[in-house]
């Protein structure tokens, strides 16, 4: 029993989300092999080799899997899924786009964002946004698996893995890649950030997402925001939190004129400390905050950015 | 330019699930059932396809027991033309799914086929991709723009880092996501004249396909409970709460 971790890289980083994903292998018990599928990716294979745990580094070194279109990265995977009983990868956009193609070209299923290992072939997953959790029994041969981050700790640093070299290369004539518009911020990573400040529908408009930034600042936090203020075009789509955006466990979680939606719980009820300002004192979110402020955040955040 | 579009019935998104007694499953009994949310998007963008003369012929399928055809008679009344129910009763995995819609997809060949992201009751995210790779065509999935010129589908995507445009030759599968448009409700006159449409019954034996899947649900629980806390009456009291008693902030 083997297991690959497919490795989540951006712009030649490995980005954190891996060393979660290398965890719950850890969890399932065997051999851990890393594949980092990129162009240039020299720096992100030996940030991978550091990672505890790992067996080896296998890199697929090649322009065709440049920006980690699905039908290449998933051709790969299939080359080499032989050598192993589970392929993991984080479930990202990347890995989410990926990973099926995987499954469905082994013949087997996925189990999708999983957040507990109970044993090598049972894991545990939120389904219905996260109002119950299933515990599911796989027979298949070959487990293919997308891992959710905050359900496991992220291994340490300290491995010297070897790396090794694959040759394939993978000919992929359906899809092309025509550009990224990807968000710049020197704010931490929002799935990474150990505090979180959200706005919602009450903001307003974009403009007065500013009232967020200089609490984020003095927090060290990441910005988001519900799905509600990304339709209305407040924010971009990348900082929805939920149950169909990314998944957030912070230590702190500011939610700022958001009702509290069962989709957007979804996304952050795993916080370890939530707050709410919201000027509705009946508004949803109250029954999960650990701390609720019933007020106009025209008037409360410029109080505690001040007072912080 | 003929587009299939695939739609799920799922437990209404409004709906707060209860889970069993003996936690089998969750319980289904008397909940409000609709089209999933990602489907109604899948259906919008394809009418409005062929609104635009883009597309010709809209076909909308359902896997699922016989009650899914309320949701077929829905994707009918928002301007399908016609509609395939691939009838039963098992706990479909989306890798069954994503093997009956191939059998769809090689029977009725269509160059667009468009799913949601993701049904919000499984919460898998699998079946486009999945259909992509047993059809061997091109997927674009969490799309938020989808413009088909000169042969091609240029798809933008939301991405964790913002969005990414990829160019897929056609026919292609592509997936749903939020903001790729805002669906429009049924009206009463087409819900009246959706009852006379065509809605063709098989079974996945007619399709050939065995339903059975290797994943087995041994449990269903409810997540632990979050217990509300305390509304504090104050910014002052909020910081003091956050530094002295959660010991969050410094
Ligand atoms: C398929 C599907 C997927 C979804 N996925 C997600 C998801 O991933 N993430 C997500 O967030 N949502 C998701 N949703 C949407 C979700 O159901 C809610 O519509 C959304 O979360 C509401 O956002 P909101 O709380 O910002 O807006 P609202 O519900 O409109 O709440 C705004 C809040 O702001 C408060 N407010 C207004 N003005 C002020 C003020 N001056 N001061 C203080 N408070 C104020 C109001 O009291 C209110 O409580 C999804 C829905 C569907 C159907
Ligand atoms: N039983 C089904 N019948 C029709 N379409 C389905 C079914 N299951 C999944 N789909 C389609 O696949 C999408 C994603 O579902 P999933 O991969 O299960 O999360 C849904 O939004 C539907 O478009």
């Amino acid at each position: 029993m083997s297991i690959l971790v497919l490795a989540e890289h951006h712009d030649g980083v490995l980005t954190g989300a891996t060393a979660h994903a290398v965890a719950a292998a850890k969890q399932i018990g065997a051999d851990i092999d890393i594949l980092v599928a990129g162009e240039n990716v020299a720096a992100v294979a030996e940030s991978a080799a550091r990672l505890d745990s790992v067996n080896k580094v296998r890199v697929a070194d090649n322009t065709a899997y440049a920006h980690q279109l699905a039908e290449p990265l998933s051709m790969l995977i299939c080359e080499l899924a032989g050598d192993y009983s589970h392929v993991l990868a984080v479930a990202s956009t990347t890995g989410k786009n990926i990973m099926p193609r995987v499954a469905a070209l082994k013949d087997v299923s996925q189990i999708s964002e999983i957040i507990a290992v109970e044993s090598a072939d049972t894991f545990k997953r939120p389904i219905y946004a996260g109002n119950a959790i299933a515990t599911v029994q796989s027979a298949d041969a070959l487990k293919v698996i997308t891992v959710r981050p905050t359900g496991f700790d992220a291994v340490g640093e300290g491995g010297s893995a070897a790396i090794t070299e694959i040759d394939f290369v993978a000919d992929n004539t359906q899809s092309s890649f025509i550009k990224e518009e990807l968000a710049q911020s020197d704010r931490p990573e929002l799935s990474a950030a150990k505090v979180v400040v959200s706005g919602g529908r009450g903001m307003g408009n974009g403009e007065n997402f500013k009232l967020l930034n200089g609490i984020a600042d003095k927090l060290g936090a990441a910005i988001g925001a519900s799905r509600a203020a990304v339709d209305a075009g407040f924010v971009p789509n990348d900082m929805q939190v939920g149950q169909t955006g990314k998944i957030v466990a912070p230590d702190l979680y500011i939610a700022v004129g958001i009702s509290g939606a069962i989709q957007h719980l979804a996304g952050m009820k795993d916080s370890k400390v939530i707050v709410a300002i919201n000027k509705d004192e009946e508004a949803p979110i109250f029954q999960i905050a650990d701390y609720g402020l019933v007020a106009d955040l025209f008037e409360a955040l410029p109080d505690l950015e001040q007072k912080l | 330019m003929k587009i299939l579009v695939a739609v799920k019935r799922v437990i209404d998104y409004n709906v707060k699930i209860r889970v069993k007694p003996d936690n089998s499953d969750v319980d289904l009994t008397n909940v409000k059932m609709a089209m999933n949310p990602f489907c109604e998007i899948a259906m919008e963008e394809a009418v409005r396809l062929k609104e635009r003369g883009v597309g010709t012929e809209v076909v909308a399928v359902s896997i699922g027991p016989k009650a899914a055809q309320e949701q077929l008679r829905t994707a009918l009344a928002l301007g399908a033309d016609r509609a395939i129910h691939v009838e039963t009763d098992e706990r479909i995995e989306s890798l069954a799914v994503a093997k009956l819609l191939t059998k769809v997809v090689e029977e009725e060949q269509p160059s667009l086929v468009i799913v949601g992201k993701q049904a919000i009751d499984t919460d898998n995210n699998q079946t486009g991709q999945m259909l992509a790779a047993l059809t061997g065509l091109s997927q674009g999935t969490f799309a938020s723009e989808v413009i088909i010129e000169g042969g091609k589908a240029k798809v933008t995507r939301e991405v964790d880092g913002g969005l990414q445009a990829i160019e897929l030759s056609l026919p292609a599968i592509v997936t749903t996501d939020l903001r790729l448009n805002e669906p429009r409700y049924a009206k009463l006159p087409d819900i009246m004249k959706a009852k006379k449409k065509p809605l063709d019954t098989k079974t996945p034996a007619d399709l050939g396909i065995e339903v059975a899947s290797n994943i087995t649900l041994l449990k269903v629980e409810s997540p632990a409970e979050r217990q509300g806390g305390v509304k504090v009456g104050s910014v002052d009291e909020l910081i003091d709460k956050l530094k002295n008693e959660a010991k969050v902030i410094s």
